[in-house]
């Protein structure tokens, strides 16, 4: 007679089974057909091209950089709210959290397998438009040095390239993609931890929204807060309230500036890129601590 | 909202207030850096326009000016010199930090705007048309200045303002503090300092102060032997009357 075959011990922590649902996460937002965003972003890019088809070198180069980072602002933030927004509710109309959460499979698994899912699909979203604004950009650039080649006198030709190849894309850019990927990033764990506690998904957008457009502001109602100013003691509690709880977004708005050629030092990019991932570690934890009592 | 919702609201409070200090101190790095100079204010948002405002707090400053500024140059095309101006003031508060949006803009109301001023055929007075004209050189001056005082590490606008002070106010001591001022900062050309140089000869009683400059300028060497240099050179040593043995070595024909 043998033995019996040794129960398989079941783990606190397993990365295969929070990796399994964050494949699985990417894999239905995939199918929810949201990369069709990208033949948006590669129209708007190359449309903004035509468009300045008449302008300097230089003018094309900064719409072409300004456009295309914007709208890598956009959409990450969209995709972000959007995707996360429908995580939760949509699982529990599939039915498909009681038959995971029916497992052995802690809900902090359950909740960080879904959360790496959506911050998966932000970055290779990112790197698909990262991918062709730089295409674009090269392509605009080698037509520029190619016309000046066959019109600049030889005088001026060094110079005028040396131009042309600064106005193009430079290395500065890179740390300002990183700082939109870390904005999604935050927008998709706040809207994660609103969704938590939420009874609709589409209240979790709006508060979500609202959310982002006040984190743009939050600055000037901190210093109003702190500033030693006559306010009434009601006003003085709402300043102390939006300082507090929304996040601070213009921290992670520095792509405007670095668009036009404001060099980011290392230190400062540090520091900026360690804050967005504090809040995100911070947002994801309250919401997990919100949704570990749930009832589902 | 049960228990766990209001331990989460204190925890976010409590986050709120570690944050804070951080949050200060690297604001503060971030405007000694530049970013964040645009001034989004009540007077901008009556320019811009409601939703342009919003977007603009929201994050996408870049693109709104970029908007204003494809407006503008439909504008400059059809030569709406007032209503240019307005977009360009919009789009230089937004980003303040654009060097080509400061340019742009003084440039078409220094150059375009002031010459299309004083060859209006529809005003028969001339001393009128050479007032709108100073007053369009006036305009293009003050984007200059402000766009100097916003980008202070750029050499490119002192440039563009000395040119300015050189070709159309004749202003050859301003020209040369401009020159001057861009040949000290990082980046600058190579022709600055010359022509800093240049202008201060041009300058009323510092013909003095410009012949050393000249001169130092000629002992670097070789490279620095250009006609215009040694014109002034030249003639400078004439109206200084510089003792023969402390002269150089400038041929006659090199400062008719």
């Amino acid at each position: 007679m043998t033995d019996a075959p040794a129960a398989t011990q079941h783990k606190v922590f397993s990365l295969s089974r929070v990796t399994a649902i964050s494949s699985n996460t990417l894999l239905e937002l995939v199918r929810l057909k949201v990369f069709y965003f990208m033949l948006l972003f590669a129209l708007l890019i190359i449309g903004s091209s035509a468009f300045t088809a008449k302008f300097s070198f230089q003018e094309q180069f900064q719409v072409l950089k300004d456009v295309s980072l914007g709208a890598m602002s956009i959409f990450t933030w969209l995709l972000a709210v959007l995707s996360t927004a429908m995580l939760l509710p949509k699982d529990i109309e599939d039915r498909t959290l009681y038959t995971i959460l029916a497992k052995p499979v802690p809900r902090f698994e359950y909740l960080l397998g879904k959360f790496l899912g959506v911050l998966l699909l932000l970055f290779i979203a990112i790197s698909l438009m990262s991918a062709v604004f730089v295409l674009v950009l090269y392509t605009r650039e080698q037509a520029a040095l190619a016309e000046a080649a066959g019109g600049v006198p030889a005088e001026l030709l060094q110079s005028e390239l040396q131009q042309i190849r600064a106005g193009a894309f430079n290395a500065n850019l890179l740390p300002g993609i990183v700082i939109i990927y870390l904005k999604a990033a935050l927008c998709a764990a706040l809207t994660l931890l609103l969704s938590t506690f939420a009874s609709s998904w589409i209240f979790t957008i709006i508060i979500s929204v609202v959310v982002y457009l006040i984190g743009h502001i939050q600055p000037i109602a901190r210093e109003a807060y702190l500033a030693s100013v006559t306010v009434t003691p009601l006003t003085k509690v709402f300043l102390a309230l939006v300082s507090l709880i929304i996040p601070d977004l213009t921290a992670l708005s520095l792509v405007d500036d670095i668009v036009v050629g404001n060099a980011i030092p290392m230190m400062m990019f540090a520091k900026t890129a360690a804050l967005g991932g504090i809040y995100v570690g911070v947002y994801f934890l309250l919401g997990y601590f919100m949704f570990a009592s749930k009832e589902l | 909202m049960n228990r766990r919702g209001v331990i989460v609201i204190g925890l976010l409070l409590v986050f709120g207030a570690v944050r804070m200090p951080f949050e200060r101190q690297l604001e503060a790095e971030h405007r000694a850096a530049y970013f964040h100079g645009a001034q989004l204010d009540l007077g901008l948002r009556e320019q811009i326009g409601q939703m342009a405002f919003l977007a603009a707090l929201s994050g996408f400053r870049a693109l709104v000016a970029d908007g204003f500024y494809l407006h503008a140059h439909a504008l400059w095309e059809r030569t709406e010199w007032g209503r240019m101006k307005l977009n360009f003031d919009a789009v230089v508060a937004l980003q303040p930090r654009c060097i080509l949006f400061w340019d742009q803009a003084a440039w078409h109301m220094a150059y375009n705007a002031s010459v299309a001023a004083f060859e209006d055929k529809k005003q028969p007075r001339e001393a009128l048309r050479i007032k709108a004209r100073n007053e369009y050189w006036k305009l293009g001056e003050d984007f200059l200045i402000r766009g100097i005082a916003n980008n202070p590490d750029n050499p490119t606008l002192y440039d563009r303002l000395g040119f300015l002070y050189r070709e159309k106010y004749r202003d050859h001591c301003k020209s040369a503090e401009l020159y001057a001022q861009c040949s000290r900062v990082k980046g600058a050309p190579g022709y600055a300092r010359r022509f800093a140089a240049y202008e201060l000869a041009q300058c009323p009683g510092h013909e003095r102060e410009a012949y050393e400059k000249l001169r130092a300028l000629y002992l670097e060497g070789q490279q620095e032997h250009l006609p215009t240099l040694l014109k002034w050179l030249g003639n400078l040593q004439e109206k200084l009357d510089i003792p023969a043995a402390d002269r150089l070595n400038i041929p006659p024909s090199a400062h008719p």
